[in-house]
């Protein structure tokens, strides 16, 4: 129920993918940029391979730290079948920051009873306008660390935040460690190359 | 200064400010990062660990008599184990300032019941302050010293999961040193045999009329005017909700919210031509407010079971009348998607004890902790959990009455056997049970993230301690039958499970492997899958290690192959060792066809 110049971000993945991190970064630059900023999960369960999501939300004052289905304005998944399970999250004209990640689990690979979906994210672009799929990995691995995917997308959100560039790159110079911070600059500068108009990879 | 802190945080730096002494607790999500806050980053606050809550309590309880303020954190259900305590606490009162804290958790995000503490704080007649934001979390643990010290007595602080778990920018405090108090004797006070504790429990009624007043003119306790002729009572985390949805409301937000101000509530009716009460769980406020007199509702419009929402109030709002409106989603939820249940990591220690488990068929009482997830799909091998250290006694309940033919099994780990599983297994020792208890040790409180314990040899601050030996534990205990079995080694556990609950005497299966990812992680050389030789058949899968995923090729029947996913597998070999195949093979052995 975010009003205007007001921001509400839902993170979605899989346990040990960095969720928490990505919401971490995003509500230190928006806390440094003067805004309000309230930000929610939840820890125990979760982190066991299950589901982690983390609400962020920004503007002149917050009051719930959670937000509402269909009130989403930025969706940012880490794995594509999350992502498509979250996508009522958002709002129709929201914009979805998808990884094409695919993490299948063992209750799906063990039974007969579920299915991973075929195409997530041909499924997202049919109910929602902006879904901007990324091949995280395959960037990740060009740039020599896998664990770079949620840096990459968050790199894609700068361009839909009213941030300064250099909000962004303090605060990964405060939460990333010292060897890892030259890698998270590029992978956030490669992230920021992809934008809704152009070619997606 | 401002920070970014959660709830939690918000706590241990109130009690950083307000010169605390001793921080005590048991890990207990959502409580846990309380004291790990303390132990890290404000190190002049003696913070530890103790086994359990009652200990924790009592030790809090001591700090506080002996001159120092205590904070003692757990979560909801830690309330009861230290329930004994704090009930008679209230009596005796405190020395310096004494501060409990309970972090509930509405929708039982990772607990295994949603009881409401706010209700302990009445039946202990206790003052209870409820924090809506981080920045109050900071600010009423302060505040509750200074009433714990001028009532004399102890004070419950109640967060939930939202509160403890989400981040907001924190105005920050002075550092204080807390007042210098020092033990005086007094037994008529701290003594409480009956003739004492009679003499006690009436300064209890008595500090409750102070109390009532005092709530009446407390800042914690506001009324927001905005000119509406609609008038909410709340407090904790269902403020910011009915914030969220209607801002320009009139508000009476609880922040000290037992005793309730009652005087200030008749008022705030009073002035009002339409109330309604907004709270998460229990009527807490809304039956109390009735049993005055006055004529509100809540609960029918908001229901007492799970966590509240910005749309949960919204649609009570609506069905009561106040709102028209609700914005809804409007693109459709995805139906038929597969579950992602959290699952045990890969190479966990746990695994292969459920694996043998499901085999045998055996009643499986369970116990909290990572290994609970045993009972999820496909291991399926857990029948009972309850609370902490129940296993042992529900296995000794179950075995006495032969509730199951092919034997009775506990499953407890290391952290919970210490906590509460000791007595139990002294119970099955001494009532000449004939139960077989697999300790899982894992060397951790793995579920709520690696915190030390008796047996770690660590404490909270990180110095060295005396490991228990749980093997000497056992046999102290006068268990006769006790193994050591390698929790990576298949057949050894299944067939030890087996001759354990043949034998007509109570036996302890000890395990031993660390826990995978605390406190260091642990990545042997990892194995693949020879696609050659895998036809398919998906034990491996039914073994449910994340590591295991379906290959792009399938058998004969369509039904994938098995792959290995090399940077999660940490080389614990189980696979490996039930392959009918043996198709999965270390890496480094592994010679692809043609080379």
């Amino acid at each position: 129920m975010a009003g205007e110049n007001s921001y509400d971000i839902l993170i979605v993945g899989v346990g040990g993918q960095g969720v928490l991190l990505a919401s971490e970064l995003i509500s230190d630059v928006a806390m440094n940029a003067g805004m309000d900023v309230k930000k929610s999960e939840v820890h125990g369960m979760s982190q066991r391979g299950g589901i982690v999501s983390s609400h962020v939300r920004i503007g002149p004052v917050v009051y719930s730290p959670t937000i509402e289905h269909g009130q989403a304005d930025i969706l940012m998944a880490f794995e594509q079948a999350e992502g498509l399970r979250a996508l009522d999250w958002m709002k129709k004209d929201g914009v979805a920051i998808v990884s094409t990640t695919r993490l299948v689990p063992s209750i799906v690979t063990s039974s007969k009873e579920f299915n991973y979906p075929h195409d997530p994210i041909a499924t997202m672009r049919k109910n929602a306008e902006h879904v901007i799929a990324v091949d995280a990995d395959k960037i990740a691995m060009e740039l020599g660390n896998p664990r770079l995917v949620n840096t990459i997308l968050l790199g894609v959100m700068t361009n839909y935040l009213p941030f300064e560039i250099g909000l962004w790159q303090d605060a990964i110079k405060r939460r990333v460690k010292e060897r890892f911070i030259d890698i998270n600059l590029k992978a956030l500068d490669r992230g920021r190359q992809i934008k809704l108009s152009k070619v997606e990879v | 200064m401002r920070e970014l802190l959660s709830g939690n945080e918000a706590v241990a730096r109130g009690a950083y400010e307000a010169g605390v002494k001793m921080a005590v607790g048991y890990p207990g999500t959502p409580s846990t990062e309380i004291l790990e806050t303390l132990a890290m980053r404000y190190r002049s606050v003696y913070s530890q660990w103790s086994p359990n809550e009652k200990v924790a309590y009592e030790v809090g309880i001591g700090a506080s008599i002996g001159g120092g303020r205590a904070l003692v954190t757990m979560k909801h259900v830690g309330l009861n184990v230290a329930a004994d305590p704090f009930m008679t606490h209230a009596y005796t009162g405190v020395n310096a300032g004494f501060v409990v804290i309970t972090a509930d958790d509405p929708e039982m995000h990772s607990s295994q019941n949603e009881q409401d503490n706010r209700i302990f704080a009445r039946f202990a007649q206790v003052p209870l302050l409820e924090p809506s934001n981080s920045q109050e979390a900071k600010d009423m643990v302060v505040t509750a010293y200074e009433i714990s010290e001028i009532f004399d007595t102890p004070v419950m602080v109640r967060l939930t999961t939202r509160v403890s778990h989400s981040k907001g920018i924190v105005t920050l405090g002075e550092v204080t040193e807390g007042p210098d108090k020092k033990f005086i004797k007094d037994p008529a006070k701290y003594v409480m045999i009956p003739s004492n504790a009679r003499g006690r429990h009436a300064v209890v009624r008595g500090r409750l009329q102070l109390l009532k007043r005092f709530a009446e003119d407390t800042p914690l306790n506001i009324v927001e005017c905005n000119g509406s002729k609609l008038g909410i009572i709340t407090g904790g985390i269902s403020y910011q909700y009915a914030k969220e949805v209607l801002p320009d409301a009139d508000y009476l937000k609880l922040g000290f919210s037992y005793p309730l101000p009652m005087k200030k509530i008749a008022d705030f009716i009073a002035s009002h031509e339409q109330v309604i009460v907004v709270e998460e769980l229990e009527p807490f406020y809304e039956d109390q407010i009735k049993a005055a007199g006055f004529h509100i509702e809540g609960k029918k419009y908001f229901g007492a079971q799970g966590e509240l929402s910005p749309i949960r109030v919204a649609e009570g709002l609506k069905e009561a009348g106040f709102i028209d409106e609700i914005p809804l989603a409007l693109i459709p939820h995805q139906e038929g998607m597969f579950p992602r249940p959290p699952v045990l990591c890969p190479g966990c220690p746990h695994r292969g004890a459920f694996m043998a488990l499901k085999k045998l068929g055996v009643a499986v009482a369970g116990d909290i902790g990572c290994y609970t997830l045993g009972v999820m799909q496909p291991l399926n091998a857990l029948d009972t959990c309850i609370c902490m250290g129940a296993s042992i006694g529900n296995a000794i309940g179950m075995e006495k009455v032969k509730g199951s033919k092919k034997g009775t099994v506990a499953v407890i780990g290391d952290s919970t056997f210490l906590h509460s599983g000791v007595t139990g297994l002294m119970d099955a020792v001494y009532n000449h049970s004939n139960v077989t208890i697999i300790i899982l040790d894992n060397r951790a409180t793995a579920m709520t993230g690696g915190q030390q314990h008796p047996a770690t040899g660590k404490t909270l601050m990180g110095d060295d301690a005396h490991e228990i030996d749980i093997p000497s534990l056992c046999k102290a205990l006068g268990v006769k039958n006790y193994r050591e079995v390698d929790a990576y080694d298949y057949e050894q556990m299944l067939t030890t499970i087996k001759e354990e609950i043949e034998r007509e005497e109570p036996s302890v299966i000890h395990t031993s492997r660390p826990c995978v990812l605390m406190p260091k992680r642990i990545m042997d050389e990892p194995y693949v899958v020879d696609l050659e030789l895998c036809n398919g058949c998906s034990a491996c899968f039914r073994i449910a290690c994340p590591a295991i995923v379906a290959s792009k090729e399938t058998n004969e029947h369509g039904r994938p192959k098995a792959e290995i996913d090399v940077t999660l597998c940490t080389g614990c070999s189980l696979c490996a060792q039930i392959c009918p195949t043996e198709a999965i093979i270390l890496q480094s052995k592994f010679v692809p066809e043609g080379v």
